[in-house]
């Protein structure tokens, strides 16, 4: 039986470069979060239409994108439509985790808006409120106060997700890790390293989503 | 139907005559209406008219499709056969502007439906800015006069949460009103309410039926209808059974039905 000795001396030197790769894994993930609630609202809006050709076509993109993996995803993205449209590899990066993401964040926003009480709607209608009207000023100021946690909790899968898109040779943290390994001739550090990263990351988010949680709940 | 020959001879009859019997002017006319849910025939071929200034009172048994016809009248359930018209605009006609027409029906529900993320006062003024492009200052004005015709002028900065349900209910009848409505529906309106809270809600709805305004008032409370009703109309299994006068319903009725549901209640 052989017993791993760790031996992160020789990891010093590379602390620029884990930090540079927590600066574009940070980067991949707040503008896919972004970019994902934006598509999330509209497609979780489109999701509860009643119009069968509005509220389809998104409950088709919703599906396929949760029932296949992300991986297979990314690299669909990147070695399938890249090279038609000649796409960088951050930018398929970042639209396979908006696209992902954003079908989840949908259902998140379905869920929200579908848990407000339909006297809600029924009370802004009666008023003679628009549709649109009442979405805006009535539902979608309720439904996102429920919306908030659990986009925090897709927010945290996100920062975990983004890891794959190393298969794309972003320097992110896990192909960070890896090179590092490499070079140093080690199998585990440079992993143990970006472990501990990923999860201060997340932790700290967590902690906030849960503040923020507190802090909005008694108010109604 | 008034024929509009009639209308001529009157507006053609001295000033004094017109006065004392004023032509009825019908705001609400609802005509041969039917409601499917499904299987269920909720509403089977309804027909009555409201005209301006009255107060109808609907009573009937829990499933006899009161709240249904309510709810029909300012397009909140659609209809299967017949027509409701409102003012000569018809509610179900695809080219109606509904918006447009519900700012001109002021509703009350049983379960209040106040917005929970705004205050009272925003909950007035909502409808009138956005639906109306009132300004804010103005509806804020009018919004802080109907909170305290409905009692509530200290509550204008509260929200829904830390009211009872009694001062929850005038909020809402002062939202709705803030929209000017040519007619008040209320449907249910104390029935989610304590005891001791119902009296503060129905002496608003009395205050409204003396200053003349046009309502039709889903209720269970006998004494309302006995005492601001200008008609009171009582329906089950979907029919409308006996209309008339309270007096008339409530001390002679004609039909059975009408008569075994006020023995159970009065």
């Amino acid at each position: 039986m052989v017993i791993y000795h760790f031996d992160f001396g020789s990891q010093r030197e590379f602390i620029p470069v884990y930090l540079q790769a927590m600066k574009n894994t940070l980067l991949l993930s707040v503008v896919s979060v972004v970019l994902a609630t934006i598509v999330g609202i509209i497609a979780g809006l489109a999701r509860t239409s009643k119009r069968p050709f509005i509220a389809w076509p998104v409950a088709v993109y919703i599906e396929v994108i949760r029932g296949t993996p992300l991986l297979l995803q990314i690299m669909i993205f990147y070695f399938g439509i890249g090279p038609i449209i000649n796409l960088p590899a951050w930018t398929a990066a970042i639209l396979s985790l908006t696209l992902f993401a954003g079908a989840y964040v949908a259902e998140i926003v379905r869920a929200g808006i579908q848990s407000i009480n339909r006297g809600q709607t029924e009370a802004a209608l009666s008023l003679g409120l628009s549709h649109v009207q009442t979405m805006r000023f009535v539902i979608l100021p309720q439904a996102l106060r429920r919306i908030l946690p659990p986009l925090a909790g897709q927010f945290i899968s996100l920062i975990k997700d983004s890891s794959l898109v190393s298969v794309l040779a972003i320097s992110e943290l896990v192909y960070t890790a890896r090179k590092i390994n490499t070079r140093t001739l080690k199998s585990l550090e440079g992993y143990v390293i970006v472990g501990a990263i990923y999860f201060v990351m997340t932790f700290s988010l967590s902690r906030l989503a849960g503040y923020l949680e507190r802090r909005s709940s008694p108010s109604d | 139907m008034t024929s509009p020959a009639h209308a001529v001879t009157a507006s053609h009859t001295d000033g004094a005559g017109a006065l004392a019997s004023p032509m009825p002017d019908t705001i609400i006319r609802v005509e041969n209406v039917h409601k499917h849910f499904g299987k269920l025939h909720v509403l089977q071929g309804v027909s009555f008219e409201v005209n301006k200034g009255d107060v109808m009172v609907l009573i009937g048994p829990s499933g006899s499709g009161k709240s249904t016809l309510l709810r029909c009248m300012n397009g909140l359930e659609v209809i299967q056969n017949g027509q409701i018209l409102i003012d000569g605009i018809p509610v179900h006609d695809r080219r109606t502007n509904l918006p447009a027409l519900r700012q001109r029906l002021g509703m009350v529900f049983q379960q209040f439906n106040l917005f929970p993320h705004l205050t009272a006062l925003q909950n007035i003024t909502l409808a009138p800015v956005r639906a109306k492009k009132m300004p804010q200052r103005e509806a804020e004005e009018l919004g802080l006069q109907l909170l305290k015709r409905v009692g509530l002028a200290e509550k204008a900065g509260a929200h829904p949460g830390q009211l009872s349900g009694g001062q929850q209910q005038r909020v809402a009848i002062a939202r709705a009103l803030a929209m000017q409505p040519e007619v008040m529906m209320f449907d249910e309106p104390t029935s989610a309410l304590d005891p001791e809270m119902i009296n503060e809600v129905l002496d608003v709805m009395k205050g409204l039926a003396r200053g003349g305004m046009t309502m039709v008032v889903v209720s269970h409370e006998m004494g309302f209808a006995r005492e601001v009703a200008s008609r009171v109309m009582f329906m089950d299994g979907g029919k409308i059974v006996e209309t008339g006068t309270p007096d008339e319903v409530f001390n002679r009725p004609q039909q059975a039905r009408t008569q075994a549901f006020l023995s159970k209640i009065l």
